[in-house]
């Protein structure tokens, strides 16, 4: 397992307290889970994605990722309709593993209301927290 | 390894290695006011000739001699068991193992369920089987869950022709989760009215049982046609596996689960239980299958092995995720049925089905000849629904009398269907007897 140190945290994401990350592009936003999330995950051996169309609020389960020990849920950091899913991640889901700030992204969503975005953490913020629990 | 009780020096000596007196300091630790101050109300222990005694009384008490010929089916099934079978699974290698956690020590355990999927697979024309739910009421229970989960839809509809007991264990599952049981009527022709699914809006699934409880098989494919249109999880239940030696199987009728009662597959009645919960789906649906699943794998040096997989959805790692609170099989007896079907093999089955349906068809006709109703006219497999006159309950005693059991009155299931019995006859009933009961039934 990767040292805090280690981990390759983009700046230009906002972070949530259950590890994913969210890039905004003017409305349009991808979401995916972190660096350390992935890391102590270890191999993904299954994304379970939702039907692009669904809308969900801020903090409800929109699909799971399995490794080989463990199953975890994946929560919208904000609310929003999902516009797009991963689907290279049905063949392929250790691109969670190896590229999870870029082309391991699980899901597009459009925002539903812009300052949810104001709660998450900043690359900073989140690393303070991963030493309170590291 | 054997399972031998502990001797007083055992006792003591292990007592000595843990530094304590007595086995009660052992629970030391629970608090005074949580103990039970009396003893507990059993009886005293017996020698072993009076638990013989015993045991036989109790036997007796519940038990039917084999002398009896019963026409007897409705979920348990009179098969012969290949002795091999009763010998090979009293090995102790079988009887006793723990769940197969730790591959490397378990590999015949692992394989035995491995080829026990396979074979069950097969038989049911599916692509996935589990490793064995506990029997074929909660395995229909689990498939209705596993279609919530699928569907995300919250209501299913049953067909009143399931195993009423079926339907019972389903309600006892349903009732507390806010999830709706929609039961389908059935037809005069002794199969499931679909009618109603035109009606029904928000369905996550529809199961059928085929061979049903009326004995009748259900046009499974007209019931695969009317899910597929309604987008809905098709179900196919059974209480006689046996069936599909001779039927269609659920998985080329377009059922997306298979689900049943393994008991005919080498399993004694016992008195009802305990039996094998068959449960088979679809590859794409895996993740969201409840049970155990054994898969094959290779080791480091490329050997095949046999491992727990997909075990992330189990619920010893996923909690209260889980597909199922289902984490263990009913391994001993999905183990007999997986020799009894690899010792009949394909051709085996067919023919001892055949001989079901033949014997069958044989004491239905005898019937209709001599002149008593059978009530509906859809084809069947090894049971059937014959009507008997008004003051049948003293030619019912007289049969008892005789040693007969002369099938199963279905009123208490189906109150609307007085006098009606449902009787089934298999490979076990010789001509001679089914000819004493046509003989019997006419005086």
């Amino acid at each position: 397992m990767k040292e805090i140190s280690e981990l390759n945290l983009p700046e230009d994401v906002g972070y949530t307290e259950d590890h994913e990350w969210i890039r905004v592009e003017n409305d349009e936003a991808a979401v995916g889970i972190t660096d350390y999330a992935q890391d102590q995950l270890g191999d993904i051996v299954f994304v379970e994605l939702p039907q692009p169309g669904d809308a969900l609020g801020k903090g409800e389960e929109f699909g799971t990722v399995e490794s080989v020990k463990a199953v975890a849920e994946l929560y919208m950091p904000i609310g929003g309709e999902i516009l797009a899913v991963n689907t290279a991640l049905e063949d392929s889901p250790g691109l969670v593993n190896t590229n999870p700030h870029s082309d391991g992204w699980i899901i597009r969503i459009k925002q539903s209301d812009p300052d949810e975005l104001n709660a998450l953490m900043n690359k900073e913020t989140y690393l303070k927290m991963l030493e309170g629990v590291a | 390894m054997r399972y031998l009780p502990h001797t007083d020096e055992d006792i003591a000596l292990m007592l000595r290695v843990v530094g304590a007196d007595t086995l009660d300091d052992l629970f030391s630790t629970i608090p005074d006011d949580c103990r039970r101050r009396r003893d507990l109300d059993i009886p005293a222990a017996l020698t072993e000739w009076e638990l013989n005694g015993l045991m036989d009384a109790l036997s007796n008490s519940v038990a039917i001699s084999p002398e009896y010929k019963l026409f007897l089916g409705a979920g348990r099934y009179d098969h012969f068991i290949p002795a091999s079978l009763t010998h090979l699974l009293g090995r102790s290698e079988f009887v006793t193992p723990y769940t197969p956690y730790q591959p490397e020590m378990s590999q015949g355990t692992l394989q035995a369920i491995y080829e026990y999927q396979t074979l069950a697979a097969r038989l049911l024309g599916m692509e996935v089987s589990n490793a064995s739910l506990y029997d074929g009421a909660s395995a229909l229970a689990e498939a209705l869950l596993m279609a919530i989960r699928i569907t995300r839809r919250k209501r299913v509809a049953v067909s009143s022709l399931i195993h009423p007991y079926y339907r019972q264990v389903v309600q006892t599952y349903f009732s507390p989760t806010g999830l709706e049981i929609v039961e389908l009527p059935y037809l005069e022709n002794g199969r499931t009215d679909l009618s109603r699914l035109d009606r029904l809006d928000g369905l996550a699934a529809v199961a059928v049982q085929s061979p049903n409880f009326f004995g009748c098989i259900e046009d499974l494919a007209a019931v695969g046609e009317k899910s597929r249109e309604k987008d809905l999880v098709f179900i196919t239940s059974f209480t006689e596996p046996l069936a599909y030696g001779l039927l269609k199987n659920p998985g080329s009728q377009g059922a997306h689960i298979a689900c049943g009662e393994g008991q005919s597959l080498g399993i004694p009645k016992w008195f009802g239980g305990p039996g094998l919960g068959m449960f088979a789906g679809k590859m794409k649906h895996v993740r969201s299958m409840p049970g155990r699943l054994v898969g094959k794998s290779t080791d480091k040096d490329g050997r095949n092995g046999f491992v727990l997989t997909l075990a992330t959805r189990e619920q010893h790692i996923r909690r209260e995720k889980a597909t199922s609170n289902i984490c263990t099989n009913n391994s001993l007896l999905a183990l007999a049925a997986a020799m009894y079907m690899a010792s009949l093999g394909g051709t085996g089955i067919r023919e001892l089905s055949k001989l079901n349906h033949d014997k069958s068809e044989y004491l239905k006709q005898a019937l209709e000849k001599a002149g008593f109703k059978v009530c509906f006219e859809s084809p069947t497999f090894n049971e059937f629904v014959v009507e008997f006159p008004a003051n049948f309950e003293t030619t019912y005693e007289r049969l008892l009398e005789k040693k007969v059991v002369a099938g199963i009155p279905l009123t208490p299931y189906f109150p609307e269907l007085a006098g009606r019995y449902l009787i089934c006859v298999t490979e076990t009933k010789t001509k001679e007897e089914m000819d004493l009961l046509i003989e019997e039934l006419g005086k």
